[in-house]
């Protein structure tokens, strides 16, 4: 019985110990780079727990010599794009899968899932010459109308697919006996109930786009059309080892959104153990 | 697009149920609610994919005409050193990543599944990095790993010990690479498997307990054959996943130092718009679709299997 007692202390300690030397690792990095983004450039190599002199200055630094309110605002708008375009026609096509009956509608839904094995990587390159013969290169459009079209919006499709096939039809069924159209069945009625899944959706589609990095580095030239990961990469080339103006730079672009997907985590873990788990 | 929702919203015709015509039935507007997917798939998937088939069967480059040269490219692409050094690269990597993750990522939840105090704190710690940017990350790390600027090596001066330079060191820079990858998606297979292990019937913890089974046999018996099929799911994706691989690399390393971190699709970049080789780059990126394309089709036999060996 003792020694129970003892085991259980010890697998405690153990518990505690790993979790603890994971969490560190991951929180490490994100407190280092708020510390330095308040070094002095003087100071860089010198560990100092809180900056003195305390930079805050670096920040208006960045903001000066970068146009960053433009990297965020195209990342922003690309991103609400994205999402809102990958929910309305994925969950249009996803209501259609799951409760209208077409002939071919399952070897559709097939061709559509194959493509999630379809690396970007490998599309891309006949993608960009297309957008060039279309004169759609430096342009914002291959990064909204590619994800949508293509993995982002066939992953919304069958999210959505997925969970209007456990909604019951009687619904419908009442719907469609009081004359409405199936336009206004998904509108008024599928729709409404799907939050759940949306809200998923959202989550996850929105922070895709965000992060975003290939597409954007193939088909933006232009300082002021850059997203906000491309515009980090490309200042990583530019200020060499200015650490403290990257770090700025860098918790401005990330701490907003974390602090919005904190309070979104769960939703989000729901999520991906709901979709990941198929 | 926007003229098909237009006509989608208006209210059907009435007795059109009765009168059976195409425009306004069922089937109408099953086609027209999935089209614009089916268009993109065609467009944005299909097309692409056929005609980088018949990219990589020419010569073509930024400027000027493309010529048709039949196997030119591939026969290009296996007498090219550097491609099999990329190709190296890439599994070494993925031979790296894959066990550092899929272990982690099971023994974290293994561990967060008890309902211990201060959990919470622990799951959003180690789901942080999954929602930030790679990119974000990447410049974190390189950081860190920063010869004399980084953290890793003024913690390590601390005790004396006088830090290697990480990214520039051809034996270490691959290493450096790797773990970072590893820590910002340890996270997501770690979600995956804690829904997996909810999952499991508490009813066979009991039966396998009254069996005598002590914790370590429940593990390998009951727990494990429970959750194959989504460890199953999640190594692939995380080897597929793996295949893929670019912005890390290119933002810590730029696949070097020399050739010692470029990896397949900072090749295939690189090919294609840095060199505006697009002939050899859509080859290069055709040998990746078919190693994914392998991956994929091992996933859905496999899982059927899983599937099967569940029910």
């Amino acid at each position: 019985m003792k020694n129970k007692k003892k085991n259980g202390i010890l697998t405690k300690v153990l518990f505690y110990g790993v979790l603890s030397f994971i969490s560190i690792v991951m929180i490490v990095p994100f407190l280092w780079m708020i510390n330095t983004s308040f070094k002095d450039s003087t100071k860089i190599f010198v560990f100092q727990f809180i900056p003195n002199p305390f930079k805050w200055e670096n920040y208006l630094q960045v903001l000066e010599s970068t146009p960053f309110h433009l990297f965020y605002f195209n990342s922003l708008y690309i991103a609400i794009l994205v999402t809102v375009g990958t929910i309305f026609l994925g969950s249009l096509a996803g209501y259609a899968f799951a409760k209208l009956k077409f002939r071919g509608s399952s070897i559709l839904f097939l061709c559509l899932l194959s493509t999630m094995m379809i690396p970007v990587e490998v599309i891309t390159i006949p993608l960009f010459l297309f957008m060039r013969d279309l004169g759609l290169i430096n342009t914002h459009v291959p990064l909204i109308a590619i994800p949508i079209l293509g993995p982002a919006g066939v992953f919304g499709v069958f999210v959505m697919r997925q969970f209007f096939l456990l909604v019951p039809t009687e619904l419908e069924e009442a719907a469609k006996l009081d004359g409405c159209s199936y336009f206004r069945i998904y509108w008024n009625i599928m729709l409404p109930l799907a939050k759940p899944a949306v809200a998923t959706l959202t989550i996850f589609t929105f922070l895709t786009s965000w992060n975003e990095f290939y597409e954007p580095l193939i088909y933006i030239n232009s300082k002021e059309l850059m997203t906000l990961p491309l515009a980090l990469a490309l200042f990583t080339d530019e200020v060499g080892t200015k650490w403290e103006l990257l770090m700025s730079a860098s918790v401005m672009a990330t701490v907003p959104l974390l602090i919005i997907f904190f309070f979104a985590q769960k939703q989000f873990i729901e999520g991906v153990a709901m979709t990941g788990g198929k | 697009m926007e003229v098909k929702i237009e006509t989608a919203k208006r209210p059907p015709l009435k007795g059109a149920k009765k009168r059976k015509k195409f425009i306004g039935s069922e089937a109408f507007y099953g086609y027209l609610f999935v089209s614009p997917m089916v268009i993109g798939f065609l467009v944005i998937m299909l097309f692409p994919l056929i005609y980088s088939i018949y990219m990589s069967l020419t010569d073509w480059q930024l400027l000027g005409d493309p010529n048709f040269i039949g196997t030119e490219n591939y026969q290009r692409l296996v007498n090219d050193p550097d491609f099999w050094v990329v190709l190296k690269n890439t599994i070494i990597f993925a031979a790296g990543l894959v066990p550092i993750n899929i272990v982690l990522a099971l023994l974290l939840a293994l561990l967060l599944q008890k309902n211990l105090p201060g959990i919470g704190f622990f799951r959003t710690a180690i789901f942080i990095p999954v929602m930030t940017s790679i990119v974000v990350w990447s410049i974190i790390w390189k950081y860190m790993f920063g010869t004399e600027e980084g953290f890793i090596n003024q913690v390590l001066a601390t005790i004396g010990i006088d830090g290697p330079a990480w990214l520039y060191d051809p034996d270490l820079a691959m290493g450096a690479v790797i773990v970072v990858s590893a820590l910002k998606n340890v996270g997501l297979n770690m979600v995956l498997f804690l829904a997996a292990l909810q999952q499991v019937d508490k009813n066979l913890y009991e039966a396998s307990y009254l069996d005598g089974a002590n914790k370590r046999r429940q593990f390998w018996h009951v727990t494990l054959p429970m959750i194959t099929p989504t460890v199953f799911l999640t190594l692939i994706l995380t080897i597929i996943g793996s295949m893929k691989v670019f912005g890390q690399i290119y933002v810590m390393t730029n696949g070097g130092p020399g050739n010692h971190t470029k990896v397949l699709v900072y090749y295939i970049w690189e090919n294609a718009f840095r060199l505006f080789d697009f002939g050899y780059a859509s080859a290069i990126a055709l040998v990746l679709f078919v190693i994914i394309l392998v991956f994929t089709v091992i996933q859905w036999t496999g899982r059927k299997r899983w599937v099967f060996h569940e029910e």
